[in-house]
C-alpha cells in the first residue's frame, strides 16, 4: 500500500493535467461556436461544453473511458466494431511476430556461441539492422509479399513485428548461454560431457533468467512492430488500423479508444509472460 | 544452376570468413569478416535477382538501387534534411532533454520518483507511435509536428535509464562526498552524473533509433510534399521501388551514422567503465 500510493498520486495528477489540457485545448472551439451566434460565454459555461464535444480536439478521459468500454463490451466480440475484435487480430499478429522473434533470436544466439565466424560477422549485423527504421521498410515488405501472392496482412505484420523482437532476445541469450563460468565448463569437461550435454544441461538453465528478462521487452517490441505493420499500410483490421480509421474520419474519440485498447493488451501481455517466467521458474526449482 | 553458384559461392565466402575468425582477434579482423559478410550477402542478392530474372517490382538489384541513388542525390538530401534533421533530431533534442531535467526532479523528490518510476516503466514499453495521428492533427503537416512523435516516443526510455542511472552510484561513493561537506549540487555534478553516464548513453540509443521510426511514421499520416516518409509512401503507389529502396539505404545510413555517433561519445565519455575497457 505504501509503494501504491506515489504511484496513485502520479496517475491522478496525469488525468488533472490532461483534464486542465482538454479544457483549455477544447476551448477554442467552443469560443467561435459562441462568436458565430453572437454571445460571449463566462469561463463557467465554457467548461462544461469542452467536456462533450462530438469531435474534441483533445477529448477528456471520461469520454475516452465511455468510448473505450463502448468498444470493449458493448458490442459483440465478433462487430467490426468491438475494439476486443480487433484487439484480437492484432494480439495474433503480435503472436506470430513474438514467436517467430523468439525462434529466430534463439538460433542465432546458439550459432553465435557456437561459432566465432558466426560471433564475427553476424553480431556486428544484428546491431546494424536494428539503427534501421523498420518503418522505412514496412511499405516494401507488403509490397513485395502481395507480389509474391501472399494473401493477407498476416505474414508482413508478423515479419515486421519479429524483426523488432528478436534483437532483445539475441542479445540476451548471448549472454545468458555464456553465463556459465569456466569452472563450470571444466567440470562438466572432466564427467566427459558430450556438447550437447553441456549446453542442455548447463548453458540452457543458466541462461533462462536472460531468456525471460529479454522476453518483457520483446512482447513490447512485437507490439509495436505489429502496430506500425497495420498503421500505414492500410489495413482494415487491428487496432493500428482503427487508429488510422479514427484520423482518416476527423473521428478522434476512435482513435483515442484504439490507444488504449492497445495500452491494455501491452499491460496483458507482459502480464502473461511475467507468469508464464514465475511458473518456468518454480518447475526449475528457482526459489524467489 | 544459378541456386548451384549462388551456393558454392556462399560456401567460399563462408570458408573464407571461418578462416579468417579462427585466425585471430587482431582489429584488421574483426573488421575485415562483418565488411565480407555484408559483401556477400550483397553479391547474393545481385546475383540471384539477375540470375532467377526475378521482375525490378519485387527486389531489385543493388546496383539498379545505387544507380538511382547517386541519379537522384538532391532529392533524398531534401528528405534527408526535411526527415531527420528537422523532424527527429529537434524531437531528439527537445526529448532527451525534457527527460533529463525530469529525472532530476524526480531525484529530487523521492515520493515523484516512487510514482513516475512505475509509470514511466509502463508507458515505455506502449506502443506509443499510435500517437502520431493524433499529433499530426494538433500540430500540422510540418516538420513539429513529427518533432513532437519524437518527443512522445522518447520521453519514456530516456527518463526510466536517467533515473535508474542517478541511483547507481553506490552508498559508500554517496557517503563519502557527504564526508567532504558536498552540497547536493556538487556531489550531482562530481559523483551522481558521471556515474549515471552509461545509463544515459543507453537510453540516447534506444532514443535514437526510435526517433527516427517516429519522424517517419508520422510523415505517413501527413506531410508536406517532401521527406522520406512521404517519398516512400508515394514511390511504393507508383511502383517506383528503386527509389523506395534508396531511401531505406538513406534511413539506413542515417540510423548507423546517429547510433555510431551517440556510440563514439559514449566511449570518450565512459571510458572508465568496464565494459568500454578491454
Amino acid at each position: 500500500m505504501r509503494r501504491a500510493a506515489p504511484v496513485l498520486v502520479v496517475l491522478l495528477g496525469l488525468i488533472a493535467l490532461w483534464y486542465a489540457a482538454s479544457v483549455w485545448m477544447n476551448a477554442t472551439w467552443v469560443y467561435d461556436q459562441a462568436a458565430r451566434a453572437g454571445e460571449s460565454p463566462t469561463l463557467m459555461e465554457v467548461i462544461p461544453q469542452t467536456m462533450a464535444q462530438e469531435r474534441p480536439l483533445l477529448p477528456p478521459p471520461h469520454q475516452v473511458a465511455s468510448r473505450l468500454w463502448e468498444g470493449l463490451a458493448g458490442q459483440a466480440i465478433t462487430s467490426k466494431r468491438s475494439l476486443v475484435y480487433h484487439g484480437f487480430v492484432t494480439f495474433r499478429g503480435t503472436m506470430a511476430g513474438f514467436a517467430l522473434g523468439i525462434v529466430l533470436g534463439v538460433g542465432l544466439a546458439m550459432a553465435i556461441v557456437r561459432f566465432r565466424v558466426m560471433d564475427m560477422s553476424v553480431m556486428p549485423w544484428a546491431i546494424i539492422s536494428q539503427t534501421v527504421p523498420i518503418v522505412a521498410i514496412a511499405p516494401m515488405i507488403l509490397v513485395v509479399s502481395n507480389q509474391l501472392g501472399i494473401q493477407g496482412r498476416e505474414v508482413p505484420k508478423a515479419i515486421i513485428a519479429s524483426y523488432l523482437s528478436f534483437f532483445p532476445v539475441l542479445v540476451s541469450m548471448v549472454k545468458g548461454l555464456r553465463a556459465p563460468d569456466q569452472m563450470q565448463l571444466d567440470l562438466l569437461k572432466t564427467w566427459g560431457a558430450s556438447e550437447g550435454q553441456t549446453f542442455r544441461k548447463l548453458r540452457l538453465p543458466a541462461s533462462m533468467p536472460y531468456f525471460f528478462a529479454s522476453l518483457k521487452v520483446a512482447v513490447a517490441a512485437a507490439l509495436v512492430g505489429t502496430i506500425v505493420g497495420e498503421l500505414p499500410t492500410g489495413a482494415v483490421e487491428g487496432l493500428g488500423a482503427r487508429m488510422l480509421l479514427g484520423s482518416q474520419y476527423g473521428e478522434p474519440l476512435i482513435t483515442w479508444a484504439a490507444l488504449f485498447a492497445s495500452a491494455i493488451l501491452a499491460g496483458i501481455l507482459i502480464l502473461a509472460v511475467g507468469l508464464v517466467e514465475r511458473l518456468a521458474n518454480r518447475r526449475m526449482g528457482v526459489r524467489a | 544452376m544459378v541456386l548451384a553458384l549462388a551456393l558454392a559461392f556462399w560456401a567460399a565466402a563462408w570458408a573464407l570468413n571461418a578462416r579468417v575468425a579462427a585466425f585471430g582477434r587482431t582489429r584488421a579482423g574483426r573488421i575485415f569478416v562483418p565488411v565480407l559478410f555484408g559483401i556477400t550477402l550483397l553479391v547474393l542478392w545481385e546475383g540471384l535477382v539477375r540470375g532467377l530474372g526475378v521482375s525490378a517490382v519485387i527486389l531489385p538489384t543493388p546496383s539498379a538501387i545505387a544507380a538511382k541513388f547517386a541519379a537522384s542525390t538532391g532529392l533524398l538530401w531534401a528528405d534527408f534534411v526535411q526527415t531527420v534533421l528537422k523532424g527527429a533530431l529537434s524531437g531528439f533534442v527537445i526529448g532527451t532533454a525534457a527527460a533529463f531535467a525530469t529525472a532530476i526532479l524526480a531525484d529530487r523528490v523521492p515520493f515523484l520518483r516512487e510514482g513516475l518510476l512505475p509509470v514511466g516503466n509502463f508507458v515505455a514499453a506502449l506502443p506509443i507511435v499510435g500517437m502520431a495521428p493524433i499529433l499530426v492533427m494538433w500540430f500540422g503537416f510540418g516538420w513539429q509536428s513529427k518533432a513532437a512523435v519524437v518527443v512522445a516516443m522518447v520521453f519514456f526510455p530516456m527518463l526510466i535509464n536517467v533515473v535508474a542511472g542517478l541511483a547507481a552510484s553506490d552508498r559508500m561513493q554517496r557517503d563519502l562526498m557527504a564526508t567532504w561537506g558536498a552540497s547536493y549540487w556538487q556531489a550531482l555534478w562530481k559523483l551522481r552524473l558521471p556515474a549515471a553516464m552509461p545509463f544515459v548513453f543507453n537510453g540516447l540509443k534506444i532514443a535514437a533509433s526510435l526517433a527516427l521510426i517516429g519522424a517517419i511514421v508520422a510523415e505517413y499520416f501527413g506531410s508536406p510534399v517532401v521527406g522520406m516518409g512521404f517519398r516512400i509512401s508515394t514511390a511504393v503507389g507508383v511502383l517506383n521501388i528503386e527509389l523506395v529502396w534508396a531511401e531505406i539505404a538513406v534511413a539506413a545510413l542515417a540510423g548507423s551514422a546517429f547510433y555510431g555517433l551517440i556510440a563514439l561519445a559514449e566511449k570518450a565519455v565512459t571510458f572508465w567503465h568496464p565494459s568500454q575497457r578491454n
